[in-house]
């Protein structure tokens, strides 16, 4: 029941917040020149200005800003994210179409930066400046600072074109068509790659993270004590420093959730995955106001989820921290 | 020439390869059918039927799905696809066409002249970028049977401007399938078109691929060869070239990868690269000078900037085999057009560029400034992109300083045709095959304020205005290449714009591929004859 109060707070709390978003990213790109009719003229290579006349009156786009505005808003009010101009069907489909990809990908490097993270950051803070630690943070420094787009070029280069072993890119293979068991099998193929590409840059920073919390706690009163109980060193590690270490890293986890979903545009381009990135990135190009609000509207909710589940894991990890009340 | 004798001779050296290599290597093989073609497709649009969009990136679907009354042939002549035979009035007003007889659409129905009346009537003249200013003195289509379609003219119509324009702007569309039923531009067809070329539409997974299949009751005997066409969404370059080496990728048209990438491809055997079956895409990279300006308005001005940058050099360094020094607005790959008396073509010389300038009055300042000017590179190449660099360090070198401005597509359209808002803008020109088509709305005045890719330079020439509404109406074919002579030594002399490079799209095939690029638009035809060797 407590649950259910604070997530009704939560939600009447982001409300305003979520509005003053759209509006924003809408008066945002009204300053960038050029609309979405402009944006199809260069795509054609040409057209009449009787044409664009036309097509501006199609898009709703021959009314002032702040008509349109307020269409939108009272759209949205009604849960309508409105029409996309570049696909021609509504936003809702569009994006739904897309985010199997992204959270697909999302989840899978995610997990993957999250669980090596957490694994060396504890191997790296146990052997601290012996040859563990320094093999780790280097190659931890070594993923950090590598550009992601030239690391998934580079895995191409490598694992597609040399090897052999994997696909180049894209999601599944659409020259044959696969089905059931087999077919998941090929999508898990094709996102190797793509998740390594993501995930290892992740994992750079979550065990960074990981090693300094580790650290940190390993020399706190309470495990000195647990030491001279007679705890053998392994249950002490696992039962009392990396619950407590664990808290940086939720939080990391939550606030990344929400960058992750836009910010991945280009490992989808690189990989030609058809994600949320990418989608949102073609959106600003084409001037497509619709769905580029539709995906601040998704991600903005999305955001707002993960960080009430967050909230709810500090609570369990540390029961210090109350759900407020 | 303005060409170094050594870019000249690799030049010519490499056309020579490309139209020599793929007879040699076909001669002896017989035809496979089967097999999977896969396509680049590097920018989604927003639909698919062509009747309603004149770019290459819906051709490159669309065009193996719906097919036109005419195309071009292997060399460069309007050959019958839809359309059989046709002939013109003397007064040039009525021209009718005969059409192929049992031709079917993908649904079944019988393809007649009502599709072409319906098509023409509603969506060329009316829709199509370029059809609707092509078709814009068309008053009717007759249908006297179902095999005919007369087009009557309120203006003589040039029978070999409508020749060369529908290869682009004549595709045909499924007249039950759009009358009656609501917006034109809203009709599912248009992302899942049904035409009557050899391959059937099937699957569009936006983000993702395209899927067309075999057509089994196509109207040409025997074709097509291949099983299904599959196009893959790419949108970065490098990317498509690795999955080109990858195999994942057959052919990447319309210069589709990296200027770097495709000189790479080119050394592999398992790849051709090469400018040949593009010859009918050929475009200009272009410097537009806004009149606006009190500087550029002074023709001082405009040569000066002309004749201090070194072209041939450009060439060499960035672009390679790939491209030549440009001649004017119609490039030298329009064998009908192409005038032997090109007018001034002003060559490097950084001397003379400082005198005019000297000469008009714009003395260099303590600086070494003379005047500033904003540039605009629009976003289609990366050729634009250096070109721009390019300009700017040559023209610090004679005191005019450039300030660089990069948008995106719609921005540079917005601010350059709408707002006005540059000095110097360079982009590409591109011709279609007649100079009517798209290139003298570059030149005649009173062009809409916002209409992209026309003459908004606040420059208005009478003369230059009478000899393109002359050669509009022109039904004579020699006397009008004579007047697009007149045209283009006019360009060239008064410089609203000026043409330097001459480019053909560069396509990037696997070697396994047979009978590609055998026609000057390969990239948009029917591919009913290719097909894929083991």
């Amino acid at each position: 029941m407590r649950v259910l109060v604070l997530a009704g707070r939560r939600l009447a709390a982001s409300i305003p917040t979520l509005f003053l978003i759209l509006i924003g990213v809408f008066l945002l790109l009204q300053l960038a020149p050029g609309d979405t009719v402009d944006a199809l003229m260069a795509q054609m290579g040409g057209g009449d200005a009787a044409t664009a006349r036309q097509l501006r009156e199609f898009y709703g786009l021959d009314l002032s800003v702040w008509a349109q505005l307020g269409n939108y808003l009272w759209r949205l009010v009604r849960l309508d994210l409105g029409f996309s101009a570049i696909y021609g069907k509504p936003v809702a489909t569009v994006i739904a179409e897309r985010l199997p990809a992204t959270i697909l990908l999302m989840t899978a490097s995610l997990s993957l930066a999250f669980f090596f993270g957490l694994i060396l950051g504890v191997v790296a803070a146990r052997g601290v400046n012996k040859w563990p630690d320094t093999l780790i943070s280097t190659l931890g420094l070594m993923f950090y600072a590598m550009p992601t787009f030239w690391f998934g070029l580079m895995a191409i280069v490598v694992f597609s074109i040399y090897l052999q072993w994997l696909p180049a890119g894209g999601f599944e293979d659409i020259t044959v068509s696969y089905t059931g068991l087999r077919r998941t099998l090929d999508i898990a193929t094709h996102l190797v790659l793509p998740t390594l590409t993501l995930g290892l840059f992740y994992m750079a920073i979550y065990l960074r993270i990981m090693r300094g919390s580790m650290l940190e706690v390993l020399n706190l009163d309470f495990v000195r004590t647990a030491r001279s109980k007679g705890m053998d060193e392994t249950r002490v590690v696992v039962r009392h420093v990396l619950r407590n270490a664990l808290l940086p890293m939720v939080t990391l986890i939550g606030l990344q959730a929400g960058t992750m979903l836009g910010g991945s545009v280009v490992v989808e381009s690189v990989f030609s995955l058809p994600g949320l990135g990418r989608l949102a990135y073609e959106s600003v190009i084409q001037r497509d106001l619709n769905t580029l609000l539709g995906i601040v509207f998704v991600s903005a909710l999305l955001v707002i989820a993960v960080n009430f589940i967050v909230d709810l894991l500090y609570a369990r990890l540390d029961p210090r921290i109350t759900t407020g009340s | 020439m303005d060409m170094t004798r050594r870019a000249a001779l690799k030049t010519s050296a490499a056309i020579a390869s490309s139209v020599l290599f793929p007879m040699r290597s076909f001669a002896q093989e017989t035809p496979r059918k089967g097999g999977v073609f896969t396509v680049h497709y590097g920018a989604e649009q927003r639909q698919l039927n062509p009747s309603l969009q004149a770019s290459t990136g819906v051709y490159i679907i669309g065009g193996k799905i719906q097919e036109q009354l005419v195309d071009l042939d292997a060399k460069g002549q309007p050959v019958g696809v839809l359309a059989e035979s046709w002939e013109s009035s003397a007064d040039g007003k009525t021209i009718t066409f005969k059409l192929r007889p049992s031709v079917t659409w993908h649904d079944g129905k019988p393809f007649t002249s009502a599709d072409v009346q319906y098509t023409a009537m509603e969506m060329w003249k009316k829709i199509l970028n370029y059809g609707s200013t092509l078709q814009l003195f068309l008053t009717a289509v007759d249908t006297p049977d179902p095999l005919t379609a007369v087009f009557r003219y309120e203006r003589p119509m040039p029978l070999n401007l409508l020749l060369r324009a529908l290869p682009d702007l004549g595709y045909v569309s499924p007249r039950h399938l759009y009358e009656g039923k609501g917006d034109i531009r809203q009709n599912p067809v248009n992302l899942a078109p049904v035409g009557t070329g050899p391959f059937k539409f099937v699957q569009y997974e936006r983000g993702q691929h395209v899927i067309a299949e075999r057509n089994p009751n196509y109207w040409r005997a025997n074709a097509p060869y291949l099983d299904r066409i599959v196009w893959r969404v790419v949108t970065d370059r490098a990317a498509a070239a690795a999955q080109m080496e990858a195999g994942q990728i057959h052919y990447s048209p319309f210069s589709g990868l990296t200027i770097s990438d495709s000189a790479r491809l080119g050394k592999d055997p398992r790849f051709i690269v090469s400018t040949k079956g593009n010859e009918g895409n050929a475009r200009t990279n272009t410097i537009e000078f806004n009149f606006r300006r009190k500087e550029l308005a002074d023709i001082r001005v405009r040569r000066a900037i002309a004749h201090a940058l070194d072209i041939p050099f450009f060439i060499e360094n960035f672009l390679g085999d790939f491209a030549k020094r440009g001649t004017g607005p119609i490039p030298s790959v329009s064998t009908d057009f192409y005038p032997a008396d090109n007018g001034p073509q002003y060559p490097f010389d950084k001397k003379l560029a400082a005198k005019l300038l000297d000469e008009a009055g714009f003395k260099p300042g303590a600086s070494g400034t003379r005047f500033s000017l904003r540039l605009l590179p629009a976003p289609w190449g990366e050729d634009i992109s250096l070109f721009a660099t390019f300009i700017q360090q040559s023209l610090a070198d004679v005191g005019i300083k450039i300030e660089i401005v990069r948008t995106d597509g719609g921005g540079f359209l917005k601010q350059v045709y709408d707002d006005h808002a540059f000095d110097l803008a360079t982009g590409w020109h591109q011709y279609r095959n007649d100079p009517a088509v798209s290139t003298t709305v570059w030149y005649r005045s009173g062009q809409p304020k916002g209409a992209p890719w026309t003459n908004q330079w606040d420059w208005t020439d009478p003369t230059i205005d009478k000899i393109i509404d002359d050669a509009a109406t022109e039904v004579d074919a020699a006397k009008r290449k004579a007047l697009y002579g007149d045209f283009v030594r006019r360009a060239n002399s008064e410089l609203p714009i000026w043409t330097p490079i001459e480019q053909i799209f560069l396509t990037a095939i696997s070697a396994k591929a047979r009978n590609h690029s055998n026609t000057p638009r390969w990239g948009s035809a029917s591919w009913h004859d290719l097909w894929l060797a083991e």
